[in-house]
């Protein structure tokens, strides 16, 4: 003897724990909620923060979104029966703190409680960047949240090319990119967003045609001027993280000054010859610029690239890396290089990661109530002081 | 007495011959840099051309900045690695 749908769904509900949208309500934010519906029953309004798996696909991939059978989750549906039987089949599973809302969203939304229009990709976006989504990591969620960001690229030269391309690529919605030169023909063996036809022309623009061919959701901010004391914090404010692949240490001085007025975290990538260094420097929870090198060295000790050359690779490596950083800040996921400098020896192919620490009496961040003045830093970039903070 | 490897940055690596790194003995890094000095003269006026080492460089024992250990009284172990790391400014523009 058959049972009937209804049958099934009684029986499973005498077998699992069941709780009321008021006892959601007041426990969103602490457990897992899992949307156990159709995605397109999901688009049209859904509680904040749930999570959606179909039903179809809870099975198969619970395991990657919530590996640990222990984490407590609540199960919803339209109307608390599919819902029902999904929190039978995760206990047979071995999920051990599951329940199901009784009454599902219809009940939910009838006794009045929030819910909004969850932001979703569209077909096209979908396709696109599937091969993100698959990704418990990122999921569609961390595409929205990567297509939500905003991004400042301080270079559209070596470390700035790779940059800007991944992050194109990975649908950073906003990409601000800072740079006055026009594309000069040696740029080439290095700086891929350029090309021989565009010699002569600015990089910012150079830039932004490269980037919205490969992807057209993306927005190019160009500026084409210097970054300076006087339009830095108009520059970088707004912005999200700042990826920096300038030239030189008056700028990556100024840059940091203006992330610890703006609390921007800036992705630091810099290059000589056969060697690159990477870190992040979170605003008062990592290390900054200057705790980590309080004077710039004399110039025999840094020529520049244009001085002393360097294998085009290089920027290429370093400048990727810079862009899984920024990444993995946007998403929140992973642990990103704050308080750690990776160095990398293209010669001896090795990578090494020392330690960083915060100056307790950094002239820059050691008060965070007193960011460092903004000025126009000259080649020995000394420090001139703070400023109570008004950002 | 402690030998260690250092790591030299390409940027001094001509003042000891080409050399990626170099060994030198000493049970603090103080003492290792006076016997690198010695060895390396033009080297160690690089390093700290005021007799004063890590003002433009830093460096690390074991990945650790010496300056949150014990500066040039920072001890070293047999066989430590103490790595040099200077500022890079560049991005190739």
């Amino acid at each position: 003897m058959a049972l009937t749908y209804q049958e099934l769904v009684a029986q499973a509900k005498k077998q699992i724990r069941e709780v009321s949208p008021a006892e959601v309500e007041e426990r969103l934010g602490e457990v897992v909620i899992v949307d156990v519906r159709e995605p397109d029953e999901y688009e049209q309004g859904a509680i904040r923060g749930a999570k959606l798996i179909p039903r179809g696909l809870l099975e198969s991939s619970i395991g990657m979104h919530v590996p640990d059978p222990d984490t407590e989750l609540i199960l919803y549906c339209a109307g608390g029966a599919r819902s029902a039987l999904a929190a039978k089949a995760l206990a047979d599973m071995g999920y051990r703190n599951v329940s199901s809302m009784a009454g599902g969203f219809g009940r939910w939304k009838a006794e009045g409680r929030p819910w909004e229009t969850p932001r979703t990709l569209t077909k096209e976006q979908k396709a696109r960047y599937s091969r993100h989504t698959l990704l418990p990591e990122v999921g569609e969620e961390g595409q929205i949240k990567l297509l939500e960001s905003k991004v400042l690229l301080v270079g559209a030269g070596g470390l700035g090319s790779p940059a800007a391309f991944y992050l194109a690529a990975a649908g950073v919605g906003t990409l601000g990119i800072v740079d006055f030169d026009v594309v000069d023909a040696t740029n080439l063996q290095r700086q891929i967003l350029h090309t021989l036809d565009r010699v002569g022309v600015p990089k910012v623009e150079s830039a932004r045609e490269t980037l919205q061919a490969i992807n057209p959701d993306v927005k190019i901010e160009p500026y084409m001027e210097r970054l300076s004391a006087d339009n830095v914090l108009d520059i970088m404010s707004g912005y999200d993280l700042v990826v920096d692949g300038g030239d030189n240490f008056p700028t990556r001085y100024l840059v940091n000054d203006a992330s610890l007025h703006l609390k921007i975290p800036v992705v630091h990538g810099a290059i000589f010859r056969f060697e690159g260094q990477v870190s992040v420097f979170k605003p008062y929870e990592g290390p900054c610029y200057r705790c980590l090198f309080p004077q710039p060295p004399p110039p025999e000790l840094a020529p520049s690239c244009a001085e002393a050359g360097v294998l085009g690779v290089l920027p290429g490596i370093i400048g990727s890396i810079e862009a899984m950083e920024a990444i993995k800040l946007l998403l929140g996921v992973g642990e990103p290089l704050v308080g750690r400098l990776l160095t990398y020896d293209a010669l001896t192919e090795e990578f090494r990661t020392l330690r960083l620490r915060r100056n307790p009496r950094c002239p820059a961040c050691a008060d965070e109530q007193m960011p460092p003045k903004i000025v126009e830093y000259d080649g020995l970039c000394m420090p001139a002081g703070s400023v109570a903070r008004t950002a | 007495m402690s030998t260690v490897k250092i790591q030299l940055p390409t940027v001094l690596r001509q003042h000891a011959g080409g050399a990626k790194t170099v060994e030198a003995t000493g049970d603090t890094v103080g003492e290792v840099f006076a016997d690198l000095a010695r060895r390396y003269p033009a080297l160690a006026a690089q390093l700290a051309p005021d007799g004063d080492l890590g003002v433009f460089v830093n460096v690390f024992v074991d990945d650790e900045d010496i300056r949150y250990l014990d500066g040039l009284d920072t001890p070293v172990r047999d066989d430590a690695e103490i790595t040099i790391l200077p500022a890079v400014a560049g991005g190739a523009r």
